[in-house]
């Protein structure tokens, strides 16, 4: 019995989630002994509402690198599709509800995914290439094709969805109050079932099998292509909820204002812990890598330190988390090498 | 008699104008063990792909369990009882044992969901079937190469299995685990399970199966009974080419040491080591994996520094603590895993071939000088006999026994006086093994002091003048390979 709670220990120490916890847990103290504003109900609700848009882009890229692909088209892809969807909507001057914008959004997202999904399953094209070509196909049909320009009204339906509230945090001391948006639901919803989907359906563990190994995934009897054009229509699926969510809650549609969000989603990723080779990584250290990089985005003002400055602490984030994760690998390897070598003395 | 399990009839394959098996019969009992032997390229691999049912036979059929298929489906060959251990195991190395083992069954049973206490008890079963103890919740990434093979073997069993075909299983297994293996086959057998064994080893042949096929350019040129086959006839059979084999006599020995080595040492490895080396000698090291060994080897070249202990070259101290410096005593080395360490693969022979000698190839500014590089080239793709029709093609085009002439080559090309070789057939077939050993020898011959790291015994009688047994670090015996023999190196290496 000993013995098994000692590798189970073991197990716990090697996992990084619980370092980047503790991470975590230092930068809010940190923030809150600097400011004495971070832990204040009306501040926890506003990070937790600028967590909805890059925690579901990051939901989608999570599911891909664990796959063992990486996908850099999500914010292009969301941004063609929340447009397709509210210029349809504005043109038919529609005045119901926003599901319609979803459901629109959704289905030519699906789309854009399979589009991505059959030149990465399909043509077996290496996936960085295949999203960054799409990137620019589907930027270019938004602004050439379809003549993009900026929307400073949205349909009535997707404005109402962007202001409703679950609840509003009123800080007692400054009077400052937060809302906390409706999509915040969307977001938990999306977040359950994918958790649910890698857990427990084969198709999920299908995901985990590919990215460790694809040749033997195959032989195993997953279907390998269909396992990764579904993933990809998945992914587009949920980026293109995130675009409606964003320009829902920003009240206007500015057609670019998501390009260039990937690295720092994809850095919030492989913070938490997933493997950029694939086939490792769990959901919760991936929503802790984006909340660390959230917190220090939002936060960085509460120290003091200027906006501008943020890019700089962002980038440091992500070269000492991701750098301490891959050392620990390193050291992990030399030290079953030496044990290796040690037991072999003693065998002799 | 009781009815064949699998019977392969006038099987014919070709790819793309290829012919990769011709007219292939051979038949598999219940319960037998059956080796498949042949040289790499000898339509090996094909046979055992035609039988899982990965690929079709363009003509032939097979009989599996008394029924006949003119072609079968890999579903149809696992319900079949047909199970393949690939040599990379197909793992999944991120995942946990426990998953591992029972993955294959759910998809076979077309499970859309997964049911983690249903996962367990399948693994619990699998592991049983062969006594494996293992940790079902670690990550098999982290497994050594023995286990992952013993996942893979239970995991096999799960279905209905009848015929295991394992492809050369033995590749990266140290004498003890390849012994557990043959005990775990052996098990199998008792159950009525036949094994299919893939090797071109022979002593291996000789321990485990009753009966052996050997294929040759896609043919089947003997089938037989084991016992009935000596070494002689299973080169020939293997090659098609007779060798005679050739010890190797030192001549013309120099009467300084080139090279020595006193007291020399690394803590935790080896300690005390001392020899030497004159001209025109080969010396081998043999000894169990963990004797230090490997360790040695690395030292001589620079790659591991010795704490203890000095080097000699031409009797004068040399201080050897990194390749760049062992190059310079004109000492060069010949990696073990000679894909990874030895060369680039993806490029050219030639760039491989001039690689360390590049700096005596430049014009003044520094420019490599064209005329001389492709006349080094072409001199040492003749010399070396190395097998390409373009030596501006990719390393990766060759055989293993071509890729190691390129590395011999590369190394020859900067006027060494001392070579030093750490496993040097590892993984080379029968023909080409042959012929390395020709150049080893001609090399001595020709005015080198070699020493080759070995645990092929039966190479290292053959080709060196003295060998040193290695064991726990030390020393164990220094033999005159012309007064000793197999078993008595054995018995002071264990």
């Amino acid at each position: 019995m000993n013995e098994k709670l000692k590798s189970k220990l073991n197990r716990i120490s090697r996992k990084n989630e619980p370092y980047l916890f503790l991470v975590l847990v230092g930068l809010c103290l940190l923030i809150e002994v600097r400011s004495g504003q971070f832990l204040t109900v009306n501040n926890l609700v506003d990070i937790a509402s600028a967590l909805i848009v890059p925690g579901l882009f990051a939901i989608g890229a999570f599911m891909v690198i664990i796959s063992g692909g990486i996908d850099v088209s999500f914010p292009a892809l969301a941004s063609l599709s929340v447009y397709t969807a509210t210029t349809i909507l504005l043109s038919i001057d529609y005045q119901g509800g926003v599901w319609l914008a979803f459901v629109i959004a959704l289905a030519v997202g699906a789309l854009l995914g399979a589009f991505n999904g059959l030149f990465i399953g399909y043509f077996r094209l290496p996936a960085l290439i295949v999203t960054l070509g799409s990137t620019n196909v589907f930027r270019g049909i938004m602004q050439g094709g379809l003549n993009s320009k900026q929307l400073a009204t949205i349909p009535p339906g997707m404005r109402e969805f962007g202001t409703s509230s679950l609840f509003t945090a009123r800080n007692p001391i400054s009077g400052l109050t937060s809302r906390m948006p409706v999509a915040f639901i969307v977001f938990a919803v999306v977040l359950i079932l994918v958790f649910l989907l890698l857990r427990y359906t084969m198709f999920g563990r299908g995901i985990y099998s590919i990215g460790g190994s694809e040749v033997s995934a195959h032989r195993a009897g997953f279907n390998v292509v269909r396992t990764k054009i579904i993933m990809y229509v998945m992914v587009g699926m949920i980026a293109s909820a995130a675009g409606v969510i964003r320009v829902s809650m920003m009240q206007q549609l500015h057609p670019t204002n998501m390009l260039g969000m990937e690295l720092r989603i994809i850095a919030g990723v492989v913070l938490g812990g997933t493997a950029i080779t694939g086939g490792k990584g769990s959901l919760l250290g991936c929503m802790i890598g984006t909340l660390l990089i959230v917190i220090v985005v939002n936060s960085m003002i509460l120290l003091g330190i200027p906006t501008s400055w943020r890019s700089v602490f962002t980038g440091a984030l992500i070269i000492i988390g991701t750098g301490v994760s891959a050392r620990q690998v390193v050291s992990l390897n030399s030290r079953k090498k030496f044990k290796f070598i040690f037991s072999g003395r003693r065998r002799a | 008699m009781a009815e064949s399990l699998l019977k392969v009839i006038d099987v014919y394959k070709s790819f793309v104008g290829v012919q990769a098996l011709k007219n292939v019969t051979f038949t598999i009992q219940p319960g037998e063990i059956h080796c498949l032997a042949g040289e790499n390229g000898s339509g090996k691999s094909t046979l055992i792909k035609i039988i899982s049912g990965v690929y079709t036979p363009d003509a032939g059929h097979m009989e599996l369990n008394g029924t006949l298929y003119k072609k079968i489906t890999p579903i149809e060959a696992i319900n079949n009882g047909v199970q393949v251990i690939y040599q990379d195991f197909s793992v999944f190395p991120n995942l946990t044992v426990m998953e591992n083992l029972a993955v294959n069954s759910e998809l076979s049973e077309h499970r859309k969901f997964v049911n983690w206490k249903r996962m367990r008890l399948i693994a619990q079963e699998a592991v049983k079937k062969i006594d494996f103890e293992v940790d079902l919740d670690e990550i098999v990434g982290s497994l050594s190469v023995a286990q992952k093979q013993m996942v893979a073997i239970s995991r096999s069993l799960l279905f209905n299995t009848k015929l295991i075909i394992m492809d050369e299983p033995t590749t990266a297994l140290t004498k003890k685990e390849v012994h557990n293996l043959f005990e775990i086959i052996l098990k199998l057998k008792e159950r009525g399970i036949s094994i299919l064994f893939v090797s071109h080893k022979l002593n291996e042949m000789y321990e485990i199966s009753e009966n052996f096929t050997i294929l040759r350019s896609g043919q089947v040129v003997a089938t037989g009974s084991t016992s009935q086959l000596d070494r002689k006839k299973f080169s020939f059979f293997m090659t098609g080419r007779e060798f005679t084999e050739r010890h190797f006599k030192a001549e013309s020995i120099s009467a300084e040491p080139i090279f020595e080595a006193r007291n020399v040492g690394i803590e935790n490895s080896f300690s005390d080591v001392s020899f030497t080396l004159r001209q025109g000698e080969i010396i081998g090291v043999t000894g169990l994996l963990d004797s230090g060994r490997t360790e040695l080897a690395l030292s001589l070249f620079g790659i591991q520094q010795i704490d203890s202990g000095h080097f000699f070259v031409h009797g004068k101290p040399a201080v050897i603590d990194s390749p760049k410096a062992a190059m310079a005593h004109n000492i060069g080395f010949v990696p073990e895993d000679r894909l990874s360490e030895g060369l680039f693969l993806p490029q050219s022979i030639a760039d491989n071939v001039v690689i360390s000698e590049i700096d005596r190839l430049t014009r003044r500014a520094g420019l490599v000088d064209k005329e001389k590089r492709s006349n080094e080239i072409v001199k040492w793709v003749k010399e070396l006999a190395i097998a390409t029709p373009n030596p501006d093609n990719a390393c990766h085009t060759l055989s293993g026994g071509n890729q190691q002439r390129v590395v011999l080559a590369k190394w020859l090309a900067c006027n060494l006086e001392i070579l030093v070789l750490n496993g040097p057939t590892v993984g080379v077939d029968i023909g080409s093994k042959h012929d390395i050993h020709g150049i080893l020898q001609s090399l001595a011959k020709a005015g080198l002091g070699l020493i080759i790291i070995s645990d092929d015994l039966p190479e290292v009688l053959e080709n060196c003048s003295r060998v040193l047994v290695m064991k726990a670090g030390k020393i164990a015996a220094d033999l005159d390979t012309g007064k000793t023999n197999e078993s008595a190196i054995l018995s002071y290496m264990m």
